[in-house]
């Protein structure tokens, strides 16, 4: 009761009750607590000497990257090519396999529930695990190059895609698909004509957005050996040509803010 | 050619939708079904075409039990039976013309259905039924642009696309207008006296069930209280059927 | 088509048996223009894949052997490092979650059009564009480069990654806070920051939890990267890990990360809904 009425009458107000409040100032009190303890962790693991020039650091580090050296940029577009095309196919590749996992998945689409359980599994791992993490491994299971690229964006976004079109199916209206049912279509038709028509806006639009978030992600696969202009961008931090990689900054930039655009204008096109 | 025998369901949660539902109906023959909502009128034509299962009794079509039958013969059963909803239930992103070709889904393949390569006759006959419903100058618009009225004649034409023996009609005017509502029942059982159809029509609108119908069945908590001519639905019925009420007041829904 | 002569034409032909369904793309030219941009995509995308099929053919049974590394995961043999890595990437996640969420209130009220000056909106705009483009190994990379190896290199990452996400959220909530509030506060004379106490945060506060929680799990899931690269917590050992070809412990970790991320996703769920 957010008003309390007291003795003398008077009447006092608060915004919560006394024990929402007192539950709320505990919670806060806990996470400040959880908060310097783990602060003390990793304080205790910081070696703090390095810290003292710090800020020299910083400023040499931006002294030797600024300017960016544009020379480099010409050997740079090969390698950008290669991270659009690992973005690009990998989406592709990805959406292949999220589209069938996705009405495994969805509740009013599963065939059975052992499958439903399976099809979630393999989102959650795939979700779970970061897509450079899919590269390293995949580099020492099919090589350095693209190729493994490719494979590792597949693979980080079966789970997004799958997870995010198996909530558009859930959320089908339910009318059109008794309706189809009812004129005695196949389970598959069912899909096709009822289902489909009703997920494809959602279908383009998530797969524009996890695109988008590939290019970004694609950018970085190169420090594993995965292809793309992040093996040129590690070549040059490697060779402390800090320079160059000023450039790679640049150039990941531009093509991140494209990326985001075209993304952003697909969506509001097709919602 | 319909023939219910102790149709009961009992939904997972316990409550009996339907209790012993018993009745026959002819070829050609027009049956309103009243009942107040939560009646079980849903339900009971959901048992027929097996969009839900009965839990107890026989459902027979033509003589073949439909209760019984599994995958691709339900399918073909269901063929011959044409439904038609209160909400419309079109795909409303796909055009008039891909709505009411839907009707033919059960005897095309898949490939067929997915590239849109309905057989010629199929094609003239969705124009036909365009026609006869007012909206062949509509046949590539969008659903979701057209009025209530209008989708609602697109279902019709989609459930005779099918070429059924039977309709099953769920609350087809509970979603308009008095004036729509009067066209699509007098458009329903003048189709339904043109092809011959049997029909079952579930309507909540007593003075509109008896203005077009021939027979009347009235449910009530899930078993048939009257079944007979509309004009023996007597004050004391329709109190059976809905409670107590003053039934000379013209309904104010 | 939609004059009136084509759609008589198509509706005739129907009536003789024809019909197809309208086209998206109503031009033919435009349609064969795009297929063919398309297809050409395609095939210089893919031409530019180099795989070399022998190495994939040695590599098939490294790739079985780590799938079925998943049916004998290795917790033990390599538990101290576990154990302590986990712990550092948790922790490291916490500190990380609260201190990017804490400077990502001022910055995201600077990111909110309707709230700041524009010299400001500009320079938080451009912070926020700058954290979301650069994924986190690359900001790892460059304070290892600062700050030297270590979790407190990892927690910098992180809470600059929060910082851009949650500000840009937060900011277009503000924007999108109901005027009228503003103004009605506005005009009881209220100062700025009483202003941005009773008008903005209680519409946005609810928000705010909910996006750390959500955030709290993906910084979670990077912390097990950016150690590849020296910056603190699991990531190091798992990268050993994998690259001594010592499968049953990687599956182990990402085992224990699938665990962890599967948990906090409940967890969050719950504190969302009791918040909201």
């Amino acid at each position: 009761m957010p008003v309390n009425y007291l003795k003398s009458g008077s009447v006092s107000w608060h915004p919560k009750s006394r024990r929402q409040r007192l539950i709320a100032w505990g919670l806060w009190f806990s996470g400040l607590a959880l908060f310097c303890i783990c602060w003390r962790v990793i304080s205790e693991n910081t070696i703090w000497e390095f810290l003292y020039d710090a800020d020299e650091q910083a400023l040499s580090l931006l002294g030797r990257m600024v300017p960016p050296d544009w020379q480099v940029t010409g050997s740079l577009l090969a390698p950008l090519w290669d991270t659009i095309n690992i973005a690009t196919i990998g989406t592709l590749l990805g959406l292949l396999i999220a589209f069938p996992l996705a009405f495994l998945a969805a509740r009013n689409t599963s065939p059975h529930p052992v499958l439903r359980g399976f099809a979630l599994l393999v989102i959650v791992s795939s979700r779970s695990i970061n897509a450079l993490i899919w590269a390293m491994l995949l580099v020492t299971i099919v090589g350095p190059g693209v190729f493994a690229g490719m494979l590792a964006i597949a693979l980080r976004s079966i789970g997004f895609l799958g997870k995010l079109l198996y909530e558009a199916i859930e959320e089908v209206e339910v009318g059109p698909v008794e309706a189809v049912r009812s004129t005695g279509a196949s389970p598959m038709q069912v899909l096709q004509v009822a289902i489909w028509p009703q997920i494809k806006p959602a279908f383009a639009g998530i797969s524009v957005y996890r695109w988008d978030i590939n290019i970004r992600e694609s950018t970085t696969l190169g420090l594993v050996g995965a292809g793309g202009i992040g093996l040129a961008m590690n070549a040059a931090i490697n060779n402390l040509a800090w320079a160059q990689v000023a450039t790679v900054f640049v150039l990941i930039f531009l093509t991140v803010l494209l990326s985001e655009w075209v993304s952003a204008n697909v969506r509001r096109h097709v919602s | 050619m319909l023939e219910l025998k102790g149709v009961s369901k009992r939904y997972a949660g316990g409550e009996l939708a339907l209790n012993n539902v018993s009745f026959n109906v002819a070829a050609g023959e027009v049956v309103a079904l009243i009942g107040p909502s939560g009646a079980g009128k849903s339900t009971l034509i959901r048992c027929i075409n097996q969009l839900v299962q009965p839990t107890d009794g026989q459902v027979l079509l033509n003589d073949s039990r439909l209760e019984l039958l599994k995958g691709r013969q339900l399918r073909m059963a269901r063929r011959q039976i044409g439904m038609i909803f209160q909400n419309y239930a079109l795909v409303e992103r796909l055009s008039v013309m891909e709505n009411v070709l839907s009707g033919r889904l059960a005897y095309v393949g898949f490939w067929q259905s997915l590239l849109r390569r309905y057989p010629a006759a199929d094609i003239k006959y969705a124009t036909q039924l365009l026609d006869r419903v007012g909206l062949s100058e509509m046949l590539d618009k969008r659903s979701d642009a057209l009025s209530g009225g209008q989708k609602q004649r697109v279902g019709i034409a989609r459930a005779l696309m099918q070429r059924p023996a039977l309709l099953l009609v769920d609350e087809p005017t509970a979603s308009l207008d008095p004036k729509s509502s009067r066209q699509i029942m007098r458009l329903l059982c003048e189709l339904c006296r043109e092809q011959n159809l049997a029909a079952i029509i579930n309507i909540h609108d007593v003075a509109l069930a008896q203005q077009f119908v021939s027979r009347v069945i009235g449910l009530q908590q899930g078993a048939v209280v009257f079944d007979g001519k509309p004009e023996a639905l007597s004050e004391q019925v329709l109190t059976d059927i809905y409670g107590l009420e003053d039934w000379q007041e013209p309904a104010d829904d | 088509m939609t004059d009136i002569s084509g759609k008589d034409v198509r509706l005739n032909a129907a009536r003789q048996g024809v019909w197809r369904p309208l086209p998206v793309i109503g031009q033919r030219w435009k349609r064969l223009t795009l297929n063919a941009a398309v297809l050409v995509y395609l095939v210089l995308a893919t031409s530019s894949i180099e795989v070399n099929w022998a190495r994939v053919s040695q590599g098939m049974d490294r790739g079985l052997d780590f799938v079925a590394s998943f049916t004998r995961p290795d917790f033990m043999s390599r538990l101290d490092e576990i154990g302590l890595g986990l712990l550092e990437s948790l922790t490291m996640t916490f500190v990380a979650t609260v201190i990017g969420t804490v400077l990502a209130i001022p910055v995201g009220l600077g990111a909110a059009a309707n709230m700041a000056p524009t010299p400001v909106y500009l320079f938080c705009r451009a912070v926020i564009a700058i954290s979301r483009t650069f994924q986190e190994i690359i900001i790892a990379i460059l304070f290892v480069t600062m700050f030297g190896f270590g979790p407190l290199a990892g927690v910098m990452t992180l809470a600059f990654a929060t910082l851009g996400f949650t500000a840009k959220l937060l900011a277009e909530d503000i924007e999108d806070v109901r005027k009228d509030a503003l103004e009605a506060v506005k005009a009881t004379g209220a100062g700025w920051l009483q202003w941005v106490n009773y008008a903005v945060q209680p519409q946005v506060m609810p928000r705010l939890i909910g996006l750390s929680m959500y955030r709290l799990d993906i910084n979670f899931r990077e912390s097990a990267v950016i150690g590849i690269v020296g910056a603190g917590g699991i990531g190091a050992t798992l990268n050993t890990s994998i690259n001594r070809y010592d499968y049953d412990t990687s599956a182990a970790i990402l085992i224990l990360i699938i665990i962890i991320v599967l948990l906090s996703e409940y967890l969050s769920g719950h504190i969302r809904r009791w918040t909201a």
